[in-house]
């Protein structure tokens, strides 16, 4: 493997990402913090790097729309965008996901408004979580780069045909460099192999209706059959992460365990926390606690039974949560976490911390203060309530 | 489309892709409360009402106007409208006063 290690930001990481690929479209509007990700395709675009159709279009809305446009006529299609730009895509987010178009977003998670703020929360990608879209998060920018080269596969595999979003975090991962291992372009092309849909629109020796009015009598089986395409999507993401891991040393999974197994309490976090969590853990394990992590990877699918497998020996797990869902019942990580305890007979006391919204710092001594909370309760069995709110001032 | 009812879940083309020209099969003509009658001893066969009907209504044979395909015309008086008024080749008139 002719891996080299290369200094880049999270916007960077993608965008070479992006290049390697080499998509037949790209269609983008610019929005903080995601607008170096196709600013620096552009240059790529230029520089005559890349064959991609690189269109510039008037809003995220036609960027999602381009997008779609390009892959039923049968093109490899990718844009990025965060919060605002995200949420300006909803509607066509499901169209993306309902005609089963495998496009790729790189996706910088932004707060939304209002108040108007342009730093990392989940917000945005977790208000997208019920469009059909498969979702990947990110620990920091090598996992991010590493994802998009899966997320191709991933979503063109046969079994799944689903578009799919890999996320970093805002300004944390998108503009903080790292030292980082960068693919060979030809590696990177012989891992994704070429994509080929069963039908083009512009193929007009094979005529085809696409996403016509489907209604009373038509619209459910096919609602049903992308549902179980987003079923089957979990074990291609576990296959492809394995054949990441075999060709350039990285493996990924659905989650990533951090000494999870003998722990007694544990927490879940998705995203860039997980690196400042990982220090936490080690301090307070080198005082003895009992403490480990499950970082999420893969929130869509969300890997219920799986989950529940590796959480349900501890006596206490802190759902972390970097969006608030407003139901005044606690962040959605926390939701289908414990939703997905329900049925294990021996399950943990499971409680929900939202934090970090608008960016609002998460350091080592935050992470240990939730521990020591949850410890308190696995003493005592006595919680203060199910949902708490870490560093906001009270 | 009928092709998609003889289906379950499990034998649908994914993503609602269907064949094509299935709107063909959509009796949309009862949709109809006017309807445009042709005269074809006006008509100069100019075939303007053909480009701007929006539902390929008008019926044509070797570059000549044949008639009005009225299980797909939802009656929207365009063709009228338009027909040159030297010719003035089609009227609307109302369904109930048609069928009588």
């Amino acid at each position: 493997m002719a891996a080299k290690l290369k200094a880049m930001t999270g916007n960077e990481a993608m965008a070479e990402a992006m290049r390697q690929i080499n998509p037949d479209v790209v269609a983008a509007y610019p929005i903080t913090p995601a607008t170096e990700v196709v600013q620096i395709f552009a240059g790529f675009v230029a520089d005559g790097l890349v064959d991609t159709e690189f269109v510039a279009v008037e809003s995220e809305h036609s960027a999602m729309s381009a997008c779609i446009g390009a892959a039923v006529a049968g093109a490899r299609a990718i844009t990025s965008t965060a919060s605002q730009g995200l949420a300006l895509m909803y509607e066509m987010l499901y169209i993306a996901a309902g005609l089963r178009l495998p496009i790729i977003l790189a996706e910088v998670n932004r707060s939304l408004s209002g108040p108007l703020n342009i730093h990392c929360d989940h917000s945005d990608t977790m208000g997208a979580s019920y469009t059909g879209w498969i979702q990947l998060f990110s620990e920091n920018a090598q996992e991010a780069y590493d994802g998009m080269f899966q997320a191709v596969r991933i979503a063109e595999h046969p079994d799944v045909l689903l578009p799919a979003m890999v996320t970093t975090d805002g300004f944390i991962i998108s503009h903080g460099m790292e030292a980082m291992q960068v693919i060979g372009d030809a590696e990177v092309k012989k891992f994704i192999g070429t994509y080929t849909p069963k039908h083009r629109l512009l193929d007009t020796d094979d005529p085809r209706t696409v996403s016509p009015a489907l209604l009373q009598d038509s619209f459910f089986e096919f609602k049903r059959v992308e549902s179980e395409a987003m079923r089957k999507a979990k074990d291609v993401v576990v296959a492809v992460g394995q054949e990441f891991g075999k060709t350039f040393g990285r493996a990924y999974g659905l989650f990533e365990p951090y000494h999870l197994e003998n722990a007694e309490v544990a927490i879940v976090v998705m995203g860039s926390t997980a690196g400042t969590a990982k220090v936490a853990i080690d301090e307070l394990r080198a005082k003895g606690q009992k403490v480990g992590m499950l970082k999420l990877r893969c929130f869509r699918p969300f890997p219920y039974v799986e989950l529940a497998g590796a959480l349900k020996h501890l006596k206490v797990l802190g759902v972390m949560d970097r969006s608030d869902t407003f139901s005044s019942f606690g962040g959605p990580v926390f939701n289908e976490i414990r939703s997905a305890l329900y049925d294990e007979p021996k399950k943990p006391v499971t409680l929900n911390t939202i934090y970090g919204l608008g960016g609002r710092d998460i350091n080592v001594g935050d992470i240990k203060g939730f521990f020591e909370n949850l410890l308190r309760v696995a003493g005592s069995g006595k919680t203060d309530g199910l949902v708490s709110y870490l560093g906001v001032r009270e | 489309m009928r092709s998609a009812l003889d289906k379950t879940w499990k034998t649908v083309e994914h993503g609602g892709v269907i064949e094509a020209g299935t709107a063909f099969e959509y009796e949309t003509g009862d949709w109809r409360s006017r309807r445009p009658i042709w005269d074809a001893a006006k008509c100069s066969h100019c075939l303007i009402c053909w480009i701007y009907c929006p539902d390929g209504s008008i019926l044509t044979s070797e570059g000549k106007m044949t008639g009005i395909d009225y299980v797909h015309c939802k009656g929207c008086g365009i063709c009228a409208r338009e027909c040159p008024p030297k010719a003035s080749a089609i009227r609307m008139v109302s369904e109930s006063e048609a069928r009588e």
